[in-house]
């Protein structure tokens, strides 16, 4: 096939970015209005703007000050909640994931084809049939209204992940873990030591993706943690719908979605390049 | 510096493959011995059984006479070379050279080096010692100033060195090289195998050190081990192996070009023997004896030489000229014999025209079965 002409390339990006990045500036737009505008443009009743006619910047002030009951409060408590568990969740699946796809791809054992095989299949059960039994067992162990229930899974392992890292740890040459073997470790010090030291590109990937997902995760809050000083920053975002579950101050809503989302766009940024060559290589190829 | 002595060693892996089978081998202090053979042949599972990185399935391996079929690598005072040398590539070179030190110190905790202050000077010390120790190996490879660099920012041959200088700084009883001038150029290669000689004398280390390129083992060797199909099958000097190669095989892998083979039936002359071939018969020397009906000579190549009149009569088919000497590939009687022969002699050759060559030199006899007769 002939390759596209530059300028049409260029062309066909920027539409595609103009498609990706349009709910975002809707967002930015409708946090600096004023209520009742948009309100309106919530409800269709009036076009979406491209620019707000008079920014409101303080909404965003107002936003944050109004999550939860208290001012202030309850926006710092979720953010200090969100902090600490997403925290917990990126270092566990880190070093689990690492530490099991190690053993996948250098130990020999028995039995480690077929339990690679199973750990695989447990990919393709979604969350919500797991749902209940797990919240059972959290209950059974007296977990519920703590943060155990989210942080603790974590440290057992993710099934993508475990993949991820193991298909990348096979491409790393057998001698180098030989000549750790010389130098005296054993393999936790192989893998600490020289494992995950060249697993930077998977780890980049794992650690955003897993801070993406556990900071915006709504389920699992929502499910195990009931007080509201308990609450995430996803779940606190809930606090703005009324009592009927409509939305009374749109603008607000998205200028704390929007604060709440800064960490995962300024993460992105910052190990972006670890992360796009992580994904080029495809995490399969050393 | 210390012995190490093989016995009976084996590996077979599992589905029943025999790698190796029956090794005796004694390394002694100081030697530098070279394990070589074919793709397969079972030396670089015997050295790595040596350093442990293979389990051993039958009979023993000492070093220093101590048995260390059950002992870690790491605790069996070696130091290995990997093929692809094996650099921590997110280490710098001074990082690399002194990881398996460091290793060793870190028997302490952070929190007692707080506690302690005498703890913590003792720390210190040993990594001042650590530093000195990887210095000294630096200077002694020229790495001095590659100490701060990355391995990606090396060269293949600066690359060697380091994982030459982790192997020193650790002081081993005994030093294994698996291969590790085999992914330099030709011209390094040669450089390198000098100065890994010159490093032996040096140092005064037991080395064992596994190629499959023959003229490198005879470079560097003080005696070599020839191996095939997991078995053993000739140790001695490199003259050794050259001027008595136990068997065919010892006789064609050993020396370059390779040795040429006339193969014949074995009949009596006199008191003696000879041998036939289609293209002629020559007596072999009195005192021979075959006792199977067929039998082979070995001719180096810089053993046959242009003569008014020899064994062999044939046609020139090629002329390599190399420097002072060329390889002249001779077809005589369907046989192709490989000459070299002084640049002089070469170029009054033609390709096509008839030569007739001659042995003066050594000649080597193998029985039917390609052991060799005396």
């Amino acid at each position: 096939m002939k390759s596209l002409r530059p300028w049409f390339q260029s062309a066909l990006l920027a539409a595609g970015s103009v498609v990706f990045l349009f709910p975002l500036w809707w967002m930015v737009v409708v946090s600096l209005e004023t209520p009742k505008r948009a309100g309106a443009a919530m409800t269709g009743q009036d076009g979406v703007a491209l620019w707000p006619a008079d920014p409101q910047w303080g909404n965003y002030a107002e936003a944050l000050a109004e999550m939860g009951s208290e001012p202030w409060v309850g926006f710092v408590n979720a953010l200090a909640n969100s902090i600490v568990v997403t925290t917990l969740v990126v270092i566990g699946t880190v070093l689990s994931s690492s530490l099991v796809g190690f053993a996948f791809a250098r130990l020999r054992w028995r039995g480690r084809g077929a339990l690679f095989t199973l750990m695989l299949a447990t990919m393709m059960l979604p969350g919500q049939v797991t749902l209940i039994p797990l919240f059972l067992l959290f209950r059974g162990l007296g977990w519920i209204d703590t943060i155990l229930p989210l942080a603790v899974p974590a440290f057992f392992g993710n099934a993508f992940f475990i993949f991820m890292y193991r298909q990348f740890i096979l491409q790393v040459p057998e001698s180098l873990v030989e000549a750790a073997k010389v130098d005296g470790h054993g393999w936790l010090g192989i893998w600490w030591t020289v494992i995950l030291p060249l697993c930077r590109p998977v780890t980049a990937i794992c650690a955003v993706f897993t801070f993406i997902g556990t900071w915006n995760d709504f389920m699992g809050p929502l499910v195990y943690l009931h007080a509201e000083e308990q609450s995430t920053l996803a779940v606190a975002l809930n606090s703005f719908r009324n009592q009927y579950g409509g939305l009374d101050d749109v603008h607000l809503l998205m200028a704390a979605s929007l604060v709440t989302m800064l960490p995962c766009i300024l993460l992105f940024i910052a190990a972006q390049r670890q992360f796009v060559e992580g994904l080029a290589r495809g995490a399969v190829k050393g | 510096m210390a012995e190490v002595i093989l016995k009976s060693v084996g590996k077979v892996y599992p589905g029943g493959v025999r790698a190796v089978q029956g090794v005796d081998l004694h390394v002694r202090h100081g030697e530098f011995i070279v394990l070589v053979g074919p793709s397969g042949c079972g030396k670089s599972t015997t050295l790595r059984m040596v350093a442990g990185l293979e389990e051993i399935s039958e009979g023993t391996i000492s070093i220093g006479g101590r048995v260390v079929n059950d002992i870690a690598p790491s605790d069996r005072d070696i130091a290995m070379v990997f093929q692809n040398y094996a650099l921590y590539p997110h280490m710098t070179v001074g990082r690399n050279m002194a990881f398996g030190l460091e290793r060793r110190r870190r028997h302490g905790s952070l929190l007692r080096s707080l506690l302690s202050p005498a703890y913590a000077a003792e720390r210190r010390a040993e990594s001042a010692r650590i530093q000195a120790r990887v210095d000294e190996a630096a200077s002694l490879l020229g790495l001095r100033p590659l100490l701060q660099r990355m391995p990606r920012e090396l060269s293949g041959g600066q690359r060697q060195r380091v994982a030459v200088g982790r192997a020193i700084v650790r002081d081993p009883a005994v030093f294994l090289f698996d291969e590790p001038l085999s992914n330099l150029d030709a011209k390094l290669r040669g450089e390198m195998r000098t100065e890994l000689r010159i490093l032996h004398r040096r140092l005064g280390a037991t080395m064992m050190y596994v190629t499959h390129d023959q003229e490198e083992a005879m470079g560097l060797a003080d005696r070599i081990v020839v191996m095939k199909d997991g078995l053993v099958q000739q140790i001695g000097s490199p003259s050794e192996l050259y001027d008595r190669p136990v068997n065919r095989f010892v006789a064609s892998f050993i020396g370059t070009p390779t040795m040429n083979f006339i193969e014949g039936d074995v009949e009596r002359d006199g008191n003696g023997l000879a041998l036939r071939w289609p293209g002629g018969r020559i007596t072999l020397p009195v005192g021979i004896t075959l006792a199977t009906a067929r039998a082979a000579i070995g001719i180096r190549p810089d053993t046959l030489v242009p003569v008014a009149d020899g064994p062999f009569r044939g046609t020139v088919q090629s002329i390599e000229f190399l420097g002072d000497r060329a390889d002249v590939l001779v077809e005589s009687s369907g046989a192709r014999l490989n000459a070299r022969v002084p640049t002089d002699s070469a170029r009054a050759m033609r390709e096509g025209e008839s030569i007739t060559l001659g042995m003066p030199g050594l000649v080597h006899i193998f029985d039917g079965e390609g052991q060799r007769a005396e």
